[in-house]
C-alpha cells in the first residue's frame, strides 16, 4: 500500500516542499529510504522502527520503501523522521491515510516517540501555508513559533502517538498559551545612562543607530569600546513585525533560538578566530553565518585587526549588497545579511599608540596592524571615532544620556529617513547606495562647498565623500532639518577620523 | 683612473669591508676604531681563521668586476681620491673609501657643496615630532639647505617627506646597498628622494645590511652636514652617537626641546644641558650653521589665522590636550565641538594624528 505525506526540506533559509512516499510490499523485511538523503535521514529508519514500535504500533512485516521527492533536492538533518513515521502507519492502515490529506509533518523522532525540538519550524510553517496545508504536525516545544504563521492550524503534540490520535480524529490538544521562555533574549540590553563621560562617542553611536551606519571604535585597552558596543541595540527602534518574523526564522533554521518571536535585535559578537565561512555562511550544506544571523541586528567585531583578513574579506560581498551567495557544489543558496558592522580595535598591538609614550610596538608591528585595518573593510565604516579614557571629572559627571532618550531621537530620525527614502529600497541612510547620496541627501549650497572643500584638500576620498554625505543626512534627520547644513557636514567629517588607522603619521 | 670614478684600491677597500661584514659586527663596539685600520691591519685584528682566505681573496679582488656590478644596478661611485670626493668627509678619521651613489655622483657634489643640514631622530617618534622635523625641514629647504637623514621610519622620513614637501633636495644615506630602499617600506619614499635627490652608501650594491652598518653611516651624516639637529631621541639613541659624532668633528649641533616627561626628548634635553643650540624655528639652524639671516622668502608663510572663534579650541589642542579635553577647556559640547574641529581641520590649522591627537600644523 502507498501513502504520501508533506513536510519541507530547508534550502538556506527557505522551506522547500518535500513529499514523503511510503510503499509497503511483501517480500523480505527490509528499509530503505531514497532520495538523496544524508546521514541523518539514513539512520532515520532506526529511529523510526522503536518510536513505533515504542509508541504501541506495529512495525509492518515486509519490504517498506520510502522516498523523498523531488529526488534532486538533497535532505539533510533528522526534521524528516515525524513524517517518515506517519507514513509508514499510514500505509500499514495504522492510521487513515486520506487524514493526511492537507496535512504537512515535521520533526525529529526520538526512540520513544516523542517528538523532539527541531530548528527551523518557522520556515516550514511559512513553507506549508504557501504550499496550500492547512494544518502542520509539530513539536510541541515548537507551538508558538508555528503559530506565527496565520491561516495554519498548528498541531503541536509531544509524540508520535498524539499524532496519530489527532489523525484518527481525535481534536488537537490546545496550543499553550503565555510569552515564549527565551530568557536570554528578554533582557534588557544594558543602558547609556550608566555611561559616564565619553560624548563623543556617544554621538556617534546615536548617529550610528540613527542611520544605520557602519561603525569603528578605535582606543586604547580598557577604554570601553566593548562597553559602548553592547549598549548599541538598546538605542536601536524595535524590529517590526516582518523584521521580526524573517529574524526569528533565520535563527530557527541555525537552531540558535528557543522559541516564539524574536523582538530585540540580533547581537551577534563572533569570537576573532572565526574562520570565513563562519563569519559570511558556508560549509556543506550550506549554513548561516554570523553575519546573517546578525541580519537587521548588530555585527559586533572586537579586536577587528586580530581577525583573519580573509575573514574579514568575506564581509566585503555581505556588506555592499545586504545578503550573500553561497556556491557549494550543486547548490547556490542566498543568506540575507543586513546588519550594521560596529568593530573595535586598539590602535597599535599593544594598544597604546598615540596615547602616550608607554607604547611598545617595533615599526613592523604597526605597520602590520594598519595594513590589516586599512584597504576595503575600514572603507565600508562611515564612521571612524576614537574612545579615550575618560578624565575623572567625566566618570563623577551625571550620564550624558540614557537609552530611552537616545531611543527616542533615533526612532524619530528614522521616521524621517523611512519616509524620504519610501520607494527606494533603503530603510535607512546607510543603506543608501552612491547614487542616491549623491541625489536624495539635498545638501543646501553652503554644505555642498564645504564638501568640495574637503575634497579638494584631501581630506576624502571619492568613496569616503559620499560615506560622509550620509552621515551628514543622519545627523540632519537627528536634528529634524529638511536640509543638509554646513554644520552638519562639518559634524560628519569630524565623525569620520582616518589618521589613527589609515594613515601612519609618515609613511 | 677609470670613467665611472673609483680607484682599483679604493673599490678593493670597500669590497673588503663587505667581506668581513660579519667579523665587523661581532666587534661592533670598536667598528670607529676598526675603520681606521689599513688592510692588512684590519685583516689580522678581525679575519681570525678566515685570514688566509681573506687575504687571497682580496689578492684576486676583480674591480672591473665590482664596478661593472655597481652600474649594472644603476650605481655610480666616487673613491676618496676623486677630486670631487666632498671635501667635509675627509675631517673623518677614516672617511669611506668609496661613495656609492644612487642618483648620480655629479648631483651628489653638486649638492654637497651647498649648504647641508642633518635632521635626525627616533624611529617611533611622537606626532609633536614628526611634525617637527616635517615643518624644520621644509622651512630650512626653502632657504636652500640640503638635508640630510638616514630614511629610517620615523623623525629621518618626515625629515625627508618635508624637505620634499618644499620641493628641496635631500640626501638619504643608507647603511648598504642604496640602489634600493632600506628600510623596504620607506620605497615610494625612496623614489621621490631619487627626482633631485641622492641616495648614497659606503657599502656595495650586494651587502645585506648588519647592525654596525648603521655606526657607520651615523658617521658619514654626521661629517657630511654643517650642523645636526636631533628632534626627538630616547636613552641610548642612535641618533645621539650621530649628534657626539657630529661634536667631536666640531659641526654645530641642535636639538628640539620635548616636553620634559616624555622619553623621547630626552635626548634633545640632554644635548641642550650640554650645549647643544636650543632649536625651535627654522632661524636657529640657518643663523648658526651658515650666518644666514632667514630671507623672507625663504621662511614660511606666516601661519594662517585662526578666526577668533575658534581660538580657545586652537588653543587648548596646541597645549596637547587630546579633543575630549580640549572641547571642555573650549567649554564646547560634543557636537559644536567636532564641528570646529572639522573647520580648524579643513583650514589646514590642525593635522590629525594616530590615535585620535591633532597636531598644530606647521
Amino acid at each position: 500500500m502507498l501513502a504520501r505525506v508533506a513536510t519541507f526540506a530547508i534550502d538556506g533559509v527557505q522551506p522547500r516542499q518535500v513529499w514523503v512516499e511510503v510503499d509497503i510490499r511483501a517480500g523480505l523485511p527490509a528499509f530503505t529510504v531514497v532520495g538523496l538523503g544524508d546521514t541523518a535521514v539514513r539512520e532515520s529508519r532506526d529511529r523510526i522502527r522503536a518510536a513505533i514500535l515504542n509508541s504501541g504500533f506495529k512495525f509492518p512485516d515486509g519490504r517498506i520503501t520510502a522516498n523523498l521527492a523531488p529526488a534532486f533536492l538533497r535532505k539533510a538533518g533528522p526534521g524528516f523522521d515525524a513524517a517518515l513515521a506517519l507514513a509508514v502507519l499510514a500505509a500499514s492502515g495504522q492510521v487513515p491515510a486520506q487524514a493526511l490529506t492537507g496535512y504537512a509533518v515535521f520533526g525529529e523522532l526520538s526512540l520513544g516517540g516523542e517528538l523532539r525540538d527541531s530548528a527551523g519550524v518557522l520556515a516550514v510553517a511559512e513553507g506549508a501555508r504557501r504550499a496550500g496545508c492547512t494544518a502542520l504536525i509539530v513539536p510541541r516545544s515548537r507551538a508558538r513559533e508555528a503559530a506565527l504563521v496565520e491561516g495554519l492550524t498548528v498541531v503541536a503534540v509531544a509524540s508520535l502517538r498524539a499524532a496519530a490520535a489527532v489523525l484518527d480524529g481525535g481534536s488537537p490538544p490546545p496550543l499553550p498559551d503565555g510569552p515564549a521562555q527565551n530568557g536570554a533574549r528578554s533582557a534588557r540590553p544594558p543602558d547609556l545612562a550608566e555611561v559616564h563621560g565619553h560624548e563623543v562617542p556617544l554621538l556617534a553611536l546615536e548617529v550610528a543607530a540613527a542611520g544605520g551606519h557602519n561603525l569603528l571604535l578605535e582606543g586604547a585597552p580598557g577604554t570601553g569600546k566593548t562597553m559602548l558596543a553592547r549598549r548599541l541595540p538598546g538605542v536601536l527602534p524595535p524590529l517590526t513585525r516582518t523584521e521580526a518574523i524573517e529574524v526569528t526564522r533565520i535563527h530557527s533554521v541555525a537552531g540558535v533560538h528557543a522559541d516564539g518571536l524574536i523582538t530585540a535585535r540580533p547581537f551577534r559578537a563572533p569570537h576573532h578566530t572565526i574562520s570565513p565561512a563562519g563569519l559570511a555562511g558556508g560549509g556543506s550544506p550550506p549554513r548561516a553565518g554570523e553575519a546573517t544571523l546578525a541580519h537587521r541586528g548588530v555585527l559586533f567585531l572586537d579586536e577587528l585587526s586580530e581577525f583573519q583578513r580573509t575573514s574579514l574579506d568575506a564581509l566585503r560581498q555581505p556588506l555592499e549588497d545586504g545578503h550573500v551567495t553561497i556556491v557549494r557544489g550543486q547548490q547556490s543558496l542566498r543568506f540575507p545579511t543586513r546588519f550594521m558592522l560596529v568593530a573595535a580595535t586598539n590602535p597599535c598591538p599593544c594598544g597604546f599608540a598615540g596615547v602616550d609614550d608607554r607604547c611598545s610596538c617595533g615599526e613592523a608591528e604597526l605597520r602590520r596592524h594598519r595594513r590589516r585595518l586599512s584597504g576595503p573593510l575600514l572603507d565600508r565604516m562611515d564612521l571612524l571615532v576614537d574612545v579615550r579614557r575618560p578624565a575623572d571629572q567625566e566618570l563623577r559627571a551625571p550620564p550624558v544620556t540614557s537609552s530611552a532618550e537616545a531611543l527616542a531621537r533615533v526612532s524619530e530620525a528614522r521616521d524621517r529617513q523611512r519616509h524620504r527614502l519610501a520607494g527606494t529600497g533603503a530603510a535607512c541612510n546607510g543603506e543608501m547606495d552612491a547614487r542616491m547620496a549623491g541625489s536624495g541627501a539635498r545638501l543646501d549650497d553652503y554644505a555642498a562647498d564645504e564638501l568640495g572643500r574637503a575634497y579638494r584638500v584631501g581630506l576624502l576620498s571619492a568613496r569616503g565623500r559620499h560615506r560622509v554625505v550620509r552621515v551628514a543626512r543622519t545627523v540632519a534627520d537627528l536634528a529634524g532639518r529638511e536640509d543638509v547644513t554646513r554644520a552638519d557636514v562639518l559634524l560628519a567629517l569630524s565623525l569620520r577620523q582616518r589618521a589613527g588607522v589609515e594613515v601612519p603619521g609618515v609613511s | 683612473m677609470s670613467v665611472r670614478g673609483a680607484c682599483d684600491d679604493c673599490v678593493a677597500r670597500s669590497w673588503l669591508l663587505a667581506r668581513i661584514a660579519g667579523h665587523l659586527d661581532v666587534a661592533r663596539n670598536r667598528v670607529p676604531a676598526l675603520l681606521e685600520l689599513g688592510d692588512d691591519d684590519l685583516i689580522a685584528e678581525l679575519a681570525g681563521r678566515d685570514e688566509a682566505a681573506v687575504r687571497a681573496e682580496l689578492d684576486a679582488f676583480d674591480a672591473d668586476g665590482y664596478r661593472t656590478r655597481c652600474t649594472e644596478v644603476g650605481l655610480e661611485l666616487m673613491c676618496r681620491c676623486d677630486p670631487g670626493y666632498p671635501a667635509s668627509l675627509w675631517s673623518l678619521p677614516a672617511e669611506p673609501a668609496v661613495l656609492h651613489v644612487a642618483g648620480g655622483t655629479g648631483r651628489l657634489r653638486d649638492l654637497v657643496e651647498g649648504h647641508v643640514v642633518a635632521i635626525i631622530g627616533a624611529r617611533r617618534a611622537s606626532p609633536y615630532a614628526l611634525e617637527n622635523a616635517r615643518s624644520l625641514a621644509r622651512g630650512i629647504a626653502r632657504a636652500n639647505v640640503t638635508v640630510v637623514s638616514g630614511m629610517a621610519a620615523g623623525v629621518d622620513s618626515a625629515a625627508h617627506e618635508g624637505t620634499l614637501e618644499a620641493s628641496g633636495r635631500t640626501i638619504a644615506v643608507l647603511p648598504s646597498a642604496p640602489q634600493r630602499a632600506y628600510p623596504a617600506a620607506a620605497r615610494s619614499l625612496y623614489r621621490r628622494i631619487l627626482t633631485a635627490g641622492v641616495a648614497v652608501s659606503e657599502l656595495g650594491p650586494d651587502v645585506p645590511v648588519r647592525r654596525w652598518m648603521f655606526h657607520a653611516r651615523n658617521r658619514i651624516v654626521a661629517a657630511l652636514c654643517a650642523m645636526t639637529v636631533v628632534v626627538a631621541a630616547r636613552q641610548g639613541s642612535g641618533a645621539l652617537t650621530t649628534a657626539g659624532l657630529a661634536c667631536t668633528l666640531k659641526r654645530e649641533l641642535g636639538a628640539v626641546p620635548g616636553q620634559i616627561t616624555s622619553p623621547l626628548a630626552w635626548g634633545p634635553h640632554q644635548l641642550i644641558k650640554t650645549g647643544a643650540r636650543l632649536v625651535t624655528e627654522t632661524s636657529d639652524i640657518l643663523i648658526p650653521a651658515f650666518g644666514m639671516a632667514p630671507l623672507r622668502d625663504f621662511t614660511p608663510p606666516p601661519r594662517l589665522l585662526v578666526p577668533s572663534h575658534l581660538q580657545p579650541l586652537f588653543d587648548a589642542l596646541a597645549d596637547g590636550l587630546d579633543p575630549p579635553q580640549a572641547f571642555d577647556e573650549a567649554g564646547l559640547d560634543a557636537e559644536e565641538g567636532l564641528t570646529q574641529l572639522a573647520v580648524l581641520e579643513l583650514g589646514g590649522h590642525i593635522r590629525r594624528q594616530p590615535g585620535g591627537r591633532f597636531s598644530i600644523a606647521g
